[in-house]
């Protein structure tokens, strides 16, 4: 039955389900525990902000607090992956997979192709993204293109408790390395979660909102903004279609070139630096798939193309805001329609 | 008080619904109404629906405007007869107050209660009333919410109890040994923990055989059968819906499924798409779905005729079906010629949706034939 809970809580249970579900699932990361081995480990802290509270004191050695090396211990969970275990592997924050970066694109990504489909890597990377947390340059960057760009990674990114919940639990059940990224600024997060294990299928985006006037495709912490901004335009009569994509790789690219060929416009909103990101990459294949449906031109709202500061002034300035969506959405409903 | 008013309120559908938006009058002043009539029209964020008028009368006053948002039980409109001035009306209106929807704390979900029973969790919904206990089940795929549009209706006959059968709502998933008979014994367990017997028993589709089941095999369990589109009283069925509906993983494959349950397809919510898919992802409920379709209508055709045996059962059937049923044929409700057979045009297979009050009066005239 459903209740609340936050996005963090329902994280933590989504693993807890599939441990007692499956035996070969297995967590590891820095701090996950928070002091393997030392006194008190049963309520210790359980990672950087407590999303894997609780779970060594009902799983025991199956949760491991690794060394500071990122990439022997994400090594170890590919290698652990390919041999018949499912490990979770917890990186923190997505900034740091610079440093295990071969082991996730030029090994786990390529294992299915280059052994002719004989090797399945069933290993979940997950690691906080997002700027807003006031944790500077090197710890809120939204690198989600990275890993959808490398073909053989799944990349995950929810919005909300429901969604994390089921869609962590799919990419733990599934075959292929997932990149499960989660908004530390979503962490509290509320919504209705069943207590009962379901799982969400990848590459079916939600539909939040159906609106005839334009379409906003976004994912993550800008979902809800997108949502504001709808309801800011609903007033002035601007009927906005929200989309969720929820997965980013596979991408359900079906759902946004139908609303797009019922609205006409598309405004695409991604926290991402602009460069080779989500919102290029979906505005590519709108040009390229359904030219013909557009009454306008698109636009993308963005992160500047700068890491991002530290001043909280201008961190509040960097992530797409309600208000930068909807006067995006203004102007593309405003604008010159094409000469047919 | 004049007596001879009566108000005609924004209903309530279901538990959550606290407001809805009143979107079109189908009545003018002046206008006698009759007893199931469509009234009005109203948008909640979960449904659409038309209003359906509980009580006739002349309607001598539209209160409500078009577009606004009313809570629950607010006076939308007054029905009296001609002989009432309007100086009284004027009166009533004034002093109509909104009766209190009894607040509950939606995360406590109070009106969802549970039994435990050898067959698992059964989650069921209550409301209170005076007389022999009316008991809804619904069909393959559904939950005790298809009767948002009846249960509180309907309380004014009996104590109304609606459960989720086995592998459906919020009742445990795992079915050992799918098929009717399990689905029935989960019925007569239910009975049995809540202490309720001499209950009036009301099924939709699937639910109409189990209904069928626990009357034929438990005597004095049931003093009434109300079938509503029922499974067991033919042959055909629409296998295409029940392989889609168990397939679908995605709200764009869910969709044209489900606008086969209705004459109205506007009926099919966004709403109604979200809440299906989130039950058809737990764990279990596909297992469970397509091991009842194989166990019940195997290859396009019910395995299980129940007229022979109903033909015999001692107590009074009534057969409620929507001429425009997309899944079993309307046709069906003839297979009994003992029962009384209600065809109700322009509502497809979830007829006790699309012609609510139909269905209401029904379900509630049953036990009252029985309790003179």
């Amino acid at each position: 039955m459903a209740r609340k809970l936050s996005m963090k809580d329902a994280i933590n249970e989504a693993i807890d389900q599939e441990m007692r579900r499956d035996p070969t699932v297995i967590v590891m990361g820095e701090d996950i525990v928070g002091g393997t081995g030392s006194p008190g480990e049963a309520d210790a802290w359980g990672g950087v902000l407590g999303v894997t509270k609780g779970l060594f004191a009902k799983h025991g050695d199956r949760l491991m607090d690794t060394p500071l090396s990122e990439s022997a211990y994400v090594g170890a969970a590919i290698g652990a992956a390919t041999c018949g275990l499912r490990p979770i592997a917890e990186l923190m924050f997505i900034d740091f997979m610079g440093v295990c970066l071969d082991q996730i694109y030029n090994q786990a990504a390529k294992f299915r192709y280059m052994f002719g489909g004989k090797a399945e890597t069933p290993v979940v990377i997950r690691a906080m993204c997002g700027a807003g947390f006031r944790a500077a340059a090197q710890h809120s960057q939204m690198l989600t293109p990275i890993f959808t760009h490398i073909p053989g990674l799944k990349v995950v990114c929810p919005s909300n408790a429901y969604d994390a919940k089921g869609l962590l639990i799919q990419s733990i059940r599934d075959n292929d390395p997932v990149i499960f990224l989660e908004h530390k600024n979503l962490y509290g997060q509320e919504s209705d979660v069943p207590e009962e294990s379901y799982a969400i299928p990848f590459a079916e985006a939600n539909v939040i909102r159906e609106g005839k006037h334009a379409t906003v495709v976004t994912y993550g912490q800008t979902v809800q903004r997108s949502v504001d901004a709808a309801s800011l335009l609903a007033k002035e009569g601007i009927d906005c279609e929200v989309i969720d994509l929820r997965t980013l790789s596979p991408i359900d690219m079906d759902t946004v070139i139908e609303s797009v060929e019922g609205t006409g416009r598309l405004i695409c909103v991604d926290e991402a630096n602009p460069r080779c990101s989500i919102a290029s990459d979906i505005s590519a294949m709108v040009a390229q798939e359904a030219f013909d449906a557009l009454k306008a031109p698109i636009r993308m709202v963005t992160a500047p193309h700068t890491p991002v500061p530290f001043s909280p002034a201008l961190e509040d300035l960097y992530v797409p805001s309600v208000e930068a969506i909807a006067a995006a959405v203004r102007k593309t409903v405003g604008a010159q329609h094409r000469v047919m | 008080m004049n007596q001879s008013i009566t108000p005609l309120v924004m209903p309530k559908w279901g538990l959550s619904m606290k407001e809805g938006t009143l979107s079109a009058w189908h009545v003018e002043e002046g206008q006698t109404i009759t007893p199931g009539q469509e009234i009005m029209d109203v948008e909640t964020d979960k449904i659409a629906n038309a209003v359906e008028a509980a009580e006739g009368g002349l309607l001598r006053r539209r209160i409500g405007e078009i577009g606004q948002i009313y809570p629950v039980k607010a006076l939308l409109g007054v029905l009296a007869p001609a002989e009432v001035s309007d100086a009284e009306i004027d009166a009533y209106v004034a002093a109509f107050e909104v009766p209190v929807v009894n607040e509950v704390d939606e995360d406590q979900e109070p009106s969802y209660l549970t039994a435990e029973t050898a067959r698992g969790r059964l989650r069921y919904a209550h409301r209170p009333g005076r007389g022999n206990p009316i008991v809804l089940i619904h069909g393959f795929g559904g939950d005790l919410n298809n009767w948002l549009f009846n249960i509180d209706a309907i309380a004014d006959a009996g104590p109304v109890y609606a459960l989720d059968l086995p592998g459906h709502g919020g009742s445990t998933k795992a079915i050992a040994d799918p098929g009717l008979d399990v689905l029935a014994d989960a019925v007569r367990q239910f009975l049995e923990a809540l202490g309720l017997q001499d209950v009036n028993l009301v099924g939709h589709s699937m639910g109409g055989a189990v209904a069928a089941t626990v009357a034929l095999r438990g005597r004095g369990l049931a003093r009434s059968l109300t079938l509503i589109s029922s499974l067991g009283l033919g042959e055909e069925i629409n296998s295409a819906y029940i392989d889609g509906f168990v397939a679908a993983e995605s709200r764009r494959e869910l969709k044209p499924v489900l606008k086969e349950l209705f004459a109205e397809e506007n009926l099919v919510s966004r709403q109604m798409i979200d809440d299906l898919l989130k039950f058809k992802r737990l764990d279990g409920v596909k297992e469970a779905l397509r091991g009842l379709a194989d166990a019940m209508f195997k290859d396009g055709k019910q395995t299980r005729s129940l007229v022979h045996e109903l033909q015999a059962i001692p107590i009074p059937i009534q057969i409620v079906w929507g001429a425009q049923d997309a899944i079993i044929p309307a046709a069906h409700a003839k297979a009994l010629p003992r029962a009384k057979v209600e065809i109700v045009e322009g509502a497809g297979h979830m007829v006790m949706m699309e012609a609510a009050g139909r269905v209401n009066q029904a379900i509630a005239g049953i036990e009252r034939g029985l309790a003179l």
